[in-house]
């Protein structure tokens, strides 16, 4: 079990990014977390991840305090950060240095495999397309198996159409080991598919402002009535924490929050 | 009918057309490079053969082709040759060893280049030649004092390079290494090395370019060997096509071992996005 104690994140500089921020993750649970920019979700998801430790507090994983990166960790940022000089497979099979080479060969194939990207392994990052190259991110952070992956803005940097298509695709490969998922997002639209909670956070200094479950069964249809219910209480929920009033009219939410998050 | 066949051959002659066009250029382009100065030497050759010039302070090509292989038969042009390449040798792995070894210190620890990058500087602005004098009165006059003098050439644009290099360095990518927990040998050797390399190769390259420019430095101002000296023999005996021929074979072994950098680091390089010629 993963579990945030009262994580609090100052800055040299006198930021106060994260004010006592506390959390229970359950092991194969995905949770979402979703806020205006500036409200420290990066700063949390870096303080988990143990690339940038908490100030006060403690980030505990399976009853052992992290405070440094972690093998059961792993972290997908928002680019692909793939090394240019290595090919696809040696890019995936990364963190697997200290394996012998047949079982880091035979992990990687089967990794980019399973990410539809088999044909792929001899080829430079550079050669691959913007969803092509964050795939093969996913399987390089998936490969070690860890117990934790925490994504920070995986797919925001990607068109439309391939986000869905890799929101998908990472249910999928979610079902295969189960391991516990940290998403920081701020699409809303994006939380809800793949979350089973939806945590909103407030800035100044960052909080939890609102924990939303969503109990709708996989895999979730993003048109449906539930779906849009969900939603909505997310979008208030949001624009509440940016003590922005959700206007109403004929006793309806209107749905005003979603651009006020690019801001 | 008709309709068809008109369509068939729009579609197809302009990129046939294309291609062949292409392979004319790629054909052509290194000789048209070369039209220019084939040209002029021709134009000179045959000036001076009709008697228009006496060609003796600019001799013509056939006289300095001539004295290139009576150079070569007499052993001069190798003996000077190999002098000359082992002084850029020596000059050019002194000037890099310390280089790359002061570059990647400053480059690697905010101490170490506060500490010593400003002194550099100010060494870096004073023209290398300045120190001749210098290095004649503590090293002496033999070999000692040129190499040295080709080790101050190479040593600044190989320390800038890397030391800037290692600067850049993608912090994006070295957090990945993070990530993955690498120790600090892994770090240099598996994320700093692959991304300095790059820039690195490229002033190796440029060191090497101002290393042959102060090994004809050294060797004008005293040498008894050595293509250098050539150039010096060749002007106080009044003969220029020796001094052309040692300039053709500097311009020569330049490009040559600028090439053989080149080609040992390409292996390496194969991965950076380069913009493609053709």
């Amino acid at each position: 079990m993963l579990s945030l104690e009262r994580v609090s994140k100052i800055y040299p500089n006198g930021v106060h990014a994260l004010g006592g921020v506390s959390l229970e993750v359950e092991l194969g649970e995905i949770v979402a977390v979703i806020g205006g920019s500036g409200c420290g979700k990066s700063t949390l998801l870096r303080a988990i991840s143990g690339l940038d430790p908490a100030s006060e507090g403690a980030v505990v994983l399976d009853g052992e305090r992290i405070t440094a990166p972690h093998e059961k960790i792993g972290i997908i940022f928002q680019e692909p950060r793939l090394l240019p000089w290595l090919k696809v497979a040696d890019n995936v099979g990364f963190g697997l240095g200290d394996r012998p080479k047949p079982e880091r060969a035979q992990r990687v194939t089967a990794a980019l495999a399973r990410v539809g990207l088999a044909d792929k392994a001899a080829v430079w990052p550079r050669e691959l397309s913007g969803g092509q190259a964050q795939r093969v991110a996913i399987a390089r952070a998936l490969v070690p198996r860890p117990e934790v992956l925490l994504l920070d803005e995986p797919f925001s940097a990607l068109d439309a159409f391939t986000r869905s298509d890799l929101q998908d695709h990472l249910l999928d490969l979610w079902t295969d080991a189960k391991p516990t998922l940290v998403l920081v997002t701020h699409d809303v639209d994006e939380a809800i598919v793949l979350a089973d909670r939806v945590m909103v956070m407030c800035p100044r200094p960052g909080r939890i402002f609102d924990e939303i479950d969503v109990k709708l069964p996989r895999p979730r249809d993003r048109q449906s009535a539930a779906f849009d219910f969900v939603k909505r209480r997310v979008l208030v929920a949001l624009d509440r924490s940016l003590n922005r009033p959700a206007t109403t009219v004929d006793g309806e939410t209107k749905a005003t929050a979603g651009a006020a998050l690019w801001w | 009918m008709s309709v068809v066949g008109m369509t068939i051959v729009a579609d197809g002659s302009p990129t046939r057309e294309r291609s062949i066009g292409n392979r004319w250029l790629r054909l052509t382009r290194p000789v048209l490079g070369l039209l220019l100065p084939v040209l002029l030497a021709a134009a000179w050759e045959f000036i001076v053969r009709m008697g228009w010039a006496s060609g003796r302070l600019a001799p013509p090509p056939s006289v300095i082709f001539a004295e290139f292989v009576e150079l070569a038969r007499t052993g001069d042009l190798q003996s000077n040759t190999l002098v000359t390449l082992a002084r850029v040798a020596a000059g050019f792995a002194l000037g890099v060893t310390t280089a790359t070894i002061i570059g990647a210190a400053a480059g690697y620890s905010p101490m170490v280049r506060r500490l010593l990058d400003p002194s550099l500087q100010a060494l870096r602005a004073i023209p290398s030649i300045a120190w001749v004098p210098l290095f004649v009165l503590w090293l002496g006059i033999f070999e000692a004092s040129k190499v040295t003098l080709i080790a101050v050439g190479v040593f600044f644009p190989v320390y800038l390079g890397l030391m800037g290099a290692i600067q850049s360095v993608d912090r994006k990518l070295v957090e990945v290494g993070r990530a993955f927990r690498l120790s600090d040998v892994a770090m240099v050797w598996r994320i700093l090395l692959p991304a300095v390399l790059p820039a690195y190769v490229i002033s190796l390259r440029s060191g090497l370019g101002l290393g042959w420019m102060f090994v004809v430095a050294a060797e004008i101002m005293g040498a008894s060997q050595g293509l250098g000296y050539l150039l010096v023999d060749g002007q106080q005996l009044g003969k220029p096509a020796e001094i052309v021929a040692a300039i053709v074979a500097f311009a020569i072994l330049g490009k040559a071992t600028d090439w053989l950098i080149a080609l040992a680091a390409a292996p390496f390089l194969r991965w950076e996005d380069v913009v493609r010629q053709d």
